[in-house]
């Protein structure tokens, strides 16, 4: 789950990290009472979205005054960016900024342990800064039974600074930064840029947090960030359900269990000159509700002209799925033709009680993903 | 032979009375593999469907089973708890079937598991399936059949997929195993391939793995120094929407994006016989055996 910059600003706040003031505005009248509150001089205006190159799709501004704030946040908050509405905006104090650089925490998948990274070369692209020039990323795994320790903190924060005291602030911060990525929960957790101002402070300035959605069970307050209206609402319908979705630009609307097998069967709609409408993983253990909410979100898509259902019964059982297949039939009728292909775990149950439905069912797969690309296209 | 289970395997199985749990053990059972305990706290002294003891630790079951083997189908917010715990009482192979344990959890488990020398296969896998002789996990046992192929895999429905392509066109599997498709996992790709290379009743290999990180890659370098054996290869997301991945930070640690071009062109360098679709794996076997 992705977290907006102002509440990953306030994580680290209550971690200790020192982040300038700000706060965040839903309207033109309350960026202006904000940028007053911050002592009526130059303010800056962020959008809140989730996505990344605000800067250069405008949602970023700098303002002289109140008065300037207010404009550019009553302009900013209309926007879309990368088909994300902007419902918030972050009015913050435009800082002096004398250096900026970068500050991340991730799990490295070969190493298998949490690693910091860092680099004299923030603010901008970072990725480009590790394409072009590694030379200026300097990482460390660190073992998670004990923690950043407090030399390698400062050892990586001479890399980013000469001045002794700038650099006992960094690793302050990035002892905190490390504590911050596991007491939330998180998968990433960066300050872009780190700034140091003209008076020789080290502040993080910007901030990304994302949090993985298998601790958010056991951390009920991050959960409750969840910005539910920065996302796709068949997205929103199909996390609700337990269902994995992710809507694409086909006509084949695809309805599978597992991730594995569905991005298999993407992969195959395309090979026989379709293109998918979706991902939709339906899970293990599915019972026939699922199965009616999956066809619910996927015949919302007024670009889906086929259906393709492709499942290989292992815990999910075939039957379960037969039957929430008409069960939602019956409960809305389908205007785009229907290919079923189910093989498995109780697959004769299955077919019999599509067959009494009127559906045929299919146990190949191929033939199954022929049928689906076809049926789109003639449609 | 096989690798990793065999008719020695005497199984726990943690999480014994629960949905799945009870389950997969009878389907075990009929399989034919020793299940010697269960553990679920609480309910130690009782007898599960009248032949299995429960026990209320893995420690009490290892000392009065000798179990070698545990199945982990406890939820995800137990289930770090459970491998620690399988791996304190000395069992030497652990296969974690739960989906959705945090990855920040494993980051502490897979240490512990270091140091005690015990192998973790998953989380979130299907297990493995040795066809006739043993099963520990999901993986329908009517699909496979006994045979000369090794199958080892990221995914769980795709590799029965695969594997039914296999059975019901004459090619049989010596064992297959789902490594699960989380971040970070115990048994990789490597591990799995050096042990079908040393098993003498593996004749090939077919490895599905699919978009993200860079196991593959990995993988491919080490069909290329150090197998003898043909190997198939498959990768799953070739038309997955780019974009949905981890901030900055994850391209710039692997030093890849993880795509599934990337990962085919690692393939076909590695000599590794690349399949476009699931049903060419029986083709290009054939064509190497």
């Amino acid at each position: 789950m992705n977290l907006h910059e102002y509440q990953a600003r306030d994580i680290l706040r209550r971690h200790g990290i020192p982040v300038p003031p700000g706060e965040v505005a839903t309207t033109a009248d309350e960026a202006r009472a904000i940028a007053t509150r911050l002592g009526a001089g130059p303010v800056v205006v962020k959008a809140q979205v989730h996505a990344g190159g605000r800067g250069k799709a405008g949602g970023v501004k700098l303002a002289a005054n109140p008065a300037e704030a207010a404009a550019h946040a009553a302009k900013i908050l209309g926007m879309t960016i990368k088909g994300l509405p902007v419902r918030r905006v972050l009015v913050t104090p435009a800082a002096d900024i004398a250096s900026e650089s970068y500050v991340g925490v991730i799990v490295d998948r070969t190493s298998q342990r949490p690693v910091l990274i860092v680099s004299a070369a923030g603010g901008i692209d970072i990725e480009e800064v590790a394409a072009k020039t590694p030379e200026k990323i300097h990482r460390l795994v660190v073992d998670p039974r004990y923690g950043l320790l407090a030399h390698q903190a400062l050892g990586l924060a001479l890399q980013l600074y000469r001045d002794i005291a700038q650099a006992r602030a960094a690793a302050d911060i990035m002892q905190r930064l490390y504590a911050a990525f596991y007491a939330v929960g998180a998968s990433l957790a960066e300050i872009n840029p780190l700034v140091t101002t003209r008076e020789g402070a080290v502040a993080a300035l910007d901030a990304k947090i994302v949090v993985d959605d298998n601790e958010l069970d056991r951390h009920p307050e991050i959960a409750a960030l969840r910005d539910a209206s920065a996302e796709a609402p068949s997205e929103v319908a199909a996390r609700e359900a337990g269902l994995t979705f992710i809507k694409l630009d086909g006509a084949v609307g695809c309805c599978v269990n597992g991730a594995g097998l569905a991005m298999a069967t993407m992969d195959l709609v395309k090979y026989y000159g379709g293109e998918p409408a979706n991902f939709l993983d339906i899970g293990g253990s599915s019972n026939p509700q699922k199965v009616v909410t999956a066809l619910q979100i996927i015949t919302a898509d007024p670009s889906v002209r086929a259906i393709l259902f492709n499942i290989f019964g292992g815990i999910t059982r075939c039957d379960d799925v037969a039957n929430g297949i008409v069960q939602a039939t019956r409960q809305f009728p389908l205007k785009v033709p229907l290919v079923i292909r189910l093989t498995g775990t109780n697959e004769e149950l299955a077919v019999q009680i599509l067959t009494q439905a009127g559906f045929p069912a299919l146990t190949d797969m191929d033939e199954a993903v022929k049928q689906a690309v076809a049926k789109a296209k003639a449609a | 032979m096989s690798v990793f289970i065999d008719q020695q395997t005497r199984l726990v199985v943690q999480g014994i009375t629960g949905r799945d749990g009870s389950f997969h053990t009878r389907q075990m059972i009929g399989y034919g593999t020793k299940v010697v305990a269960g553990v679920t706290p609480g309910k130690g002294g009782q007898l599960f469907d009248g032949v299995v003891p429960v026990f209320d630790t893995v420690a009490a079951a290892v000392r009065e089973t000798e179990a070698n083997t545990s199945v982990i189908y406890v939820p995800a917010a137990v289930a770090a708890s459970a491998i620690f715990e399988a791996a304190d009482a000395g069992i030497p192979l652990i296969v974690c079937i739960t989906e959705g344990i945090p990855v920040l959890d494993m980051t502490r488990v897979l240490p512990y598991l270091h140091e005690r020398g015990a192998r973790l296969i998953g989380p979130n896998c299907p297990g493995l399936i040795s066809p006739g002789r043993s099963k520990v996990g999901i993986i329908p046992g009517n699909i496979c059949r006994p045979g000369r192929v090794g199958v080892v895999s990221r995914s769980g429905t795709l590799t029965y997929e695969i594997v039914h392509q296999l059975s019901t066109q004459g090619l049989g599997q010596s064992t297959c195993v789902g490594i699960g498709g989380d971040p970070l996992i115990g048994t990789n790709f490597i591990h799995c391939l050096s042990a079908f290379q040393a098993d003498p009743d593996t004749d090939a290999v077919v490895m599905i793995g699919e978009i993200g990180g860079i196991d593959e890659q990995h993988a491919a370098d080490f069909v290329q120094q150090a197998m003898t054996k043909p190997v198939v290869g498959f990768i799953a997301g070739q038309t997955a929407p780019p974009g949905r991945r981890m901030g900055h930070a994850g391209a710039i640690i692997s030093g890849s994006s993880g795509t599934a071009a990337e990962k085919m062109a690692a393939f076909a360098r590695a000599g590794i016989a690349v399949m476009k679709r699931p049903a060419d794996v029986v083709p290009l076997l054939k064509e190497r055996l």
